[in-house]
């Protein structure tokens, strides 16, 4: 120690931002957060996959009926319902508004009915009279204007007759459906919510036992920003462990219930199912995750670096 | 108190309190100029590190100016301090050490800070280890180290950005006598650089070792001017011309 000191450099660069890791102590797994933010993520990602599930099950049923009429002749003579629809199906077929016309067979409607009704072996004149169906695909959607057109068409040769709108009758189920869709935005919300609660306590924790080192690196210049980024570095780190972790077992779960619901075979419930831009929306979910926690430890610590000098 | 020319800390009538209790520091008023050596004495609870905390920009006044570089840094807007402090070296009297950081990485931390590249921050970081005599501890952490080499590694720290001003708080209190010899000379080859060199102590054997040297007292918060430091121009320069 006998010389000016050497080591001491001139025309030091000037701050440029920068945030070695390890400046402050890290915990990585044996801390809370990867494992509060993993689970979060697993229910956020079981959330949105039932929203996801539950609208390509509501657009795929709605495309399915969205031209679809049925008619319906309600006239208690065998006979005379058999004429009724028979008119009714030519002049349907005539018109250019009607794509597609088919008379339900009716041992068709006798199995649809067989469940409530049991099987009708008696002869015609005693079973229980039973609606001549016609399932009708219209051309373009069905509107209330075209309804009555066509209910005015049918009122002469088929004065039994009854039109209805598909949509109609399926109208409380997509109105059940699209609460549920809310009901998974909201918990999407929520769950969203919930993890920056934690982030921001976790943030305000680590800025309380490092706050001797935030003052340190505060007393040697550097800068809110920079100390942010420490902190929001390290919280990516166990928001990226925790947000993969959750979302392997979201999917894992997602795929568990895709496969019961599968073998339940029910048309309307494979409608369900996902494309390849629902697979990327769950799959984004954790790099959101990571951006909400990042965000939220930034400004959780800033907020709270303001208030010191 | 005008002017600023040629100064590098004005304080004019600077009071200091904490909460409601009465001033620690009253009507303090001195400059600073480029490359002198200022001790700052006075007796334990005196206000010597208090005026210290204001100079290492840690603390604000309760009342009064405080210019430093030129800028009233009392109005300046707390984003703007970082630029200034990076312009500050200081040796805390407590040393506050990272504890989980080697005794390397501490000593590179103001670099690090400053944004310097990783490549250019290896060697001067273990020359200043060396030069302080730990060139055997530089992966120690402050924890195993002594309290002498704890103190060594803070004023490795406090000077390695090479700063304007150098603020230091009882730098020799747990170093012998040698080291503490050693650290004075390392303050004074800082001081020959151009730094502006402000040590507060109460061991008054040390005053008389850097002959050169400026004393402000401080006495139950106000300042005293026992060698003239505080006038101006200060008594050097009118021994000098």
């Amino acid at each position: 120690m006998n010389a000016a000191p050497s080591p001491i450099r001139r025309n030091i660069p000037r701050f440029a931002g920068s945030d070695r890791p390890g400046i402050m102590p890290q915990s990585r797994l044996a801390g809370p957060m990867p494992w509060v933010i993993g689970i979060m993520m697993a229910l956020t990602v079981i959330a949105a996959g039932a929203g996801l599930a539950l609208r390509n099950l509501a657009e795929n049923a709605r495309a399915e009926i969205a031209g679809g009429l049925t008619v319906q002749i309600l006239e208690g003579g065998p006979a005379e319902r058999a004429r009724q629809a028979e008119v009714a199906v030519a002049v349907l077929s005539n018109r250019e508004d009607v794509a597609e016309v088919r008379r339900v067979p009716d041992t068709e409607v006798e199995a649809l009915l067989e469940p409530w009704l049991g099987e009708q072996d008696v002869p015609e004149e005693d079973a229980i009279a039973v609606p001549a169906l016609i399932d009708v695909r219209l051309a373009g959607p069905v509107t209330p204007r075209r309804l009555d057109e066509l209910r005015a068409a049918l009122a002469a040769p088929a004065p039994s007759a009854r039109v209805d709108a598909q949509a109609g009758w399926l109208a409380p189920v997509f109105d059940a459906i699209r609460s549920l869709q809310w009901l998974a935005l909201g918990l999407v919300g929520l769950l969203a919510a919930t993890t920056a609660a934690a982030v921001w306590l976790a943030a305000r924790s680590a800025l309380g036992s490092n706050r001797e080192t935030v003052e340190i690196i505060h007393l040697l210049g550097g800068t809110d920003g920079q100390i942010a980024r420490i902190f929001q570095r390290s919280i990516g780190l166990d928001a990226a462990l925790g947000g993969f972790a959750g979302l392997a077992l979201g999917l894992a779960t997602i795929l568990l219930l895709g496969r019961q619901f599968a073998r339940l075979g029910s048309g309307m419930v494979a409608g369900g199912s996902f494309g390849a831009f629902d697979w990327a929306v769950l799959a984004a979910m954790p790099l959101l995750g990571i951006v909400l926690a990042m965000l939220t430890a930034r400004l959780t610590v800033l907020s709270a670096l303001r208030r010191m000098l | 108190m005008s002017g600023g020319e040629g100064t590098i800390v004005q304080f004019d009538n600077v009071g200091l309190r904490y909460g409601t209790e009465r001033e620690v520091l009253s009507d303090v008023s001195f400059t600073l100029y480029p490359g002198s050596f200022y001790f700052l004495t006075g007796a334990s609870g005196a206000g010597k590190t208090s005026l210290l905390r204001l100079l290492y920009l840690a603390q604000r006044p309760s009342r009064g100016v405080i210019r430093m570089f030129g800028t009233d840094v009392i109005t300046v807007p707390r984003q703007a301090l970082p630029a200034f402090r990076r312009r500050i070296g200081v040796v805390f009297q407590d040393f506050r050490l990272v504890p989980h950081l080697s005794a390397f990485d501490n000593v590179a931390l103001p670099l690090r800070v400053s944004g310097v590249p990783e490549s250019e921050i290896r060697k001067p970081v273990a020359d200043m280890l060396d030069w302080v005599g730990l060139e055997q501890r530089h992966d120690a952490r402050p924890a195993t180290l002594s309290g002498g080499e704890q103190q060594r590694v803070a004023i490795a720290r406090a000077v390695i950005a090479r700063p304007e001003i150098l603020v230091a708080d009882e730098p020799t209190g747990n170093v012998d006598p040698d080291l503490a010899l050693k650290l004075l000379r390392l303050f004074e080859a800082l001081n020959r650089l151009g730094t502006t060199v402000v040590v507060a102590t109460h061991d008054v054997h040390l005053l008389k070792k850097v002959p050169d040297s400026l004393i402000m007292r401080l006495d139950r918060g106000r300042l005293s001017d026992p060698t003239g430091a505080l006038r101006y121009p200060p008594r050097r320069e009118v021994a000098g011309s």
